[in-house]
């Protein structure tokens, strides 16, 4: 049986924006790691002839008329803002 | 040592839909902050996204006109990453199954002078696919703010291939695909609203060389001039750091149209991982042949393929159908005159100098325009058959912009309408005139065509400028002919 490729639980824990404590690292690096091994054992599974697929179910074109409806009234869709000026959300100063 | 630029396009196009990508809040411009928002924008819990029908319509039109091959089947899938003005953070994209594959998009570089064509040239496409746009940060001085009402709308990438040279050919290039996507309805590409925005790849290598060169990505080019100044600057800019020693570094770069400068934005600590995967809440499109067959039928003939029937069916001059091909209302409005009237050039040359002088003067869109394709062919007639002088017909154009009277009527009304109605008269002058120059009639008649014009110059002298050139012209013939 082959070992879980390699995990680098500080990139990952960077891209999801999260903080962690040493004994998190260790029980997530863990637990991803478990995961990452499920992955590889079905990975064995020969899929010879069989179609990529995204999805269980062959569904397709699952859309909606282009008829516009009416949206939040802004004082509800800034409700959640940790700040707001301007009828607008406040963040850290961002430049790329 | 003789280097070549390598440059390759990536054009966000906004499709012109009435609601989102994947909800049915409103989509558009110059609203109030934050009023063209829903969960789903917002990304509230236990939302889903659901197709724009229209949208998808759009984006397979514009890979129709392109000549691009339409994927029979493509799906959605999730670029994550955080940035605030993008609520889920993540973007719904399509990675590897775009919906649109190749095309090429023609384009026209400068010609030698400005009334002759220029050479034309066939750039790739890479691919178009659909995403959704994002929100709109405007930065303070120590904080930003975010607006969400363009998040979410339906938006196109088209990428080219690393295919173009000069900044000339992205400039052309642009102008063309612009023109393509408001020809098609798919979009309005109103750079200054952001519905069309365009990124460059810049790299130079030596001439002869296959491989790429070290790449550059040149961001904020947000007029189609400064995407041409900008590549152009680039170009200069990397010869520069070659030709002194130095070596270029794969970055990405700000260009400021109003400095002519551009700088190099802070590098990223780590490469960009975006982690795409398949968004499980949305399945995928399939394309068949009827619903390509059904859009092909409401695709329009191609700027570049409406000049090359102008010049061809009516005869236009090249700089005349390169003012007239350009906006579809106005190549139309251009057709219905020329066969209203029987003379294209004619009725082309009124659209193209005094209608479209009057509407800039005016501030008027064409669609608002008094004047009709039935005026411009009543007055190019009134002209044609000599009842109205050129000067006079200058005079009808601009009262009929103001009203929208019939130039007939005008020209009645203002007493515009080429003198004498009398015949005797007239012909009293012509003989005069053939009677005082002997020497023009000895020339007419060993036939020297032109000598005819000496004659008309007394004649229209004694009719105090208003007489019918064509009247004179037949009477003076006649009159010569019959003297044998």
């Amino acid at each position: 049986m082959s070992s879980a490729p390699q995990l680098d639980i500080d990139h990952v824990a960077h891209l999801a924006r999260l903080a962690l404590t040493p004994e998190e690292k260790a029980k997530f690096a863990q637990q991803l790691g478990d995961v990452l091994h499920h992955i590889e054992q079905l990975k064995k599974v020969d899929v010879t002839g069989v179609e990529p697929m995204a999805h269980a179910a062959p569904v397709f074109n699952v859309w909606a008329d282009d008829v516009a409806q009416p949206g939040l009234p802004v004082e509800l869709a800034l409700k959640n803002a940790p700040a707001q000026r301007d009828h607008m959300v406040v963040v850290p100063k961002v430049v790329e | 040592m003789n280097y070549e630029a390598v440059i390759g396009l990536e054009v966000h196009v906004q499709v012109k839909t009435r609601s989102k990508m994947f909800t049915r809040v409103a989509a558009g411009y110059g609203h109030e902050p934050n009023t063209l928002t829903d969960p789903v924008v917002l990304a509230l819990p236990g939302t889903l996204p659901l197709m724009n029908k229209a949208a998808l319509d759009a984006i397979i039109k514009a890979g129709l006109l392109l000549g691009c091959e339409i994927a029979p089947v493509c799906k959605w899938d999730r670029k994550n990453y955080f940035y605030p003005d993008s609520p889920k953070n993540y973007q719904i994209s399509q990675y590897d199954q775009p919906i649109c594959l190749c095309g090429t998009v023609e384009i026209e570089l400068p010609g030698p002078a400005r009334n002759v064509m220029g050479e034309h040239k066939t750039i790739p496409l890479t691919r178009i696919h659909l995403e959704e746009d994002v929100g709109k940060l405007n930065h303070g001085a120590t904080d930003s703010l975010v607006d969400y009402n363009r998040a979410g709308t339906p938006l196109m990438e088209i990428v080219s291939e690393p295919a173009m040279h000069t900044a000339e050919e992205a400039y052309a290039y642009l102008t063309s695909l612009r023109a393509t996507m408001i020809y098609g309805g798919i979009s309005d590409c109103d750079m200054e609203k952001g519905q069309l925005r365009c990124d460059a790849n810049i790299s130079i290598r030596h001439v002869g060389e296959t491989k790429l060169g070290v790449k550059v990505e040149l961001k904020n080019l947000n007029s189609i001039s400064f995407v041409r100044d900008g590549i152009s600057h680039e170009i200069k800019r990397q010869l520069a750091v070659v030709e002194r020693g130095g070596t270029l570094v794969q970055e990405t770069r700000d260009y400021d149209g109003q400095t002519g400068t551009s700088q190099s934005l802070r590098s990223k600590e780590m490469a960009h991982d975006y982690r795409y995967f398949p968004d499980p809440d949305l399945m995928p499109v399939q394309v068949d042949e009827a619903w390509k067959q059904r859009l092909r039928a409401e695709c329009p003939e191609l700027p570049f393929d409406k000049q090359r029937r102008f010049l061809e069916q009516y005869q236009l001059p090249y700089t005349l159908t390169s003012v007239l091909v350009w906006d579809r209302t106005l190549a139309d409005y251009f057709e219905e005159a020329a066969k209203l009237s029987g003379k294209p050039q004619a009725a082309g040359n009124w659209i193209a100098n005094d209608l479209l002088r009057e509407l800039g003067a005016a501030h008027h869109a064409l669609a608002d325009s008094k004047v009709r394709p039935a005026h411009v062919a009543a007055l190019v007639q009134l002209v044609d058959s000599g009842a109205v002088l050129t000067n006079a017909a200058k005079e009808i154009f601009v009262e009929m912009f103001a009203t929208g009277e019939q130039p007939d009527a005008i020209a009645d009304r203002k007493g515009l309408k080429a003198a004498p109605t009398d015949v005797g008269e007239l012909e009293q002058w012509c003989c005069d005139a053939i009677a005082a120059n002997a020497k023009a009639v000895d020339e007419f008649k060993a036939g020297k065509e032109s000598a005819i014009n000496a004659f008309k110059g007394p004649v229209m002298k004694a009719a105090k400028g208003k007489a019918n050139p064509k009247v004179i012209d037949e009477t003076l013939r006649r009159l010569l002919a019959a003297q044998g």
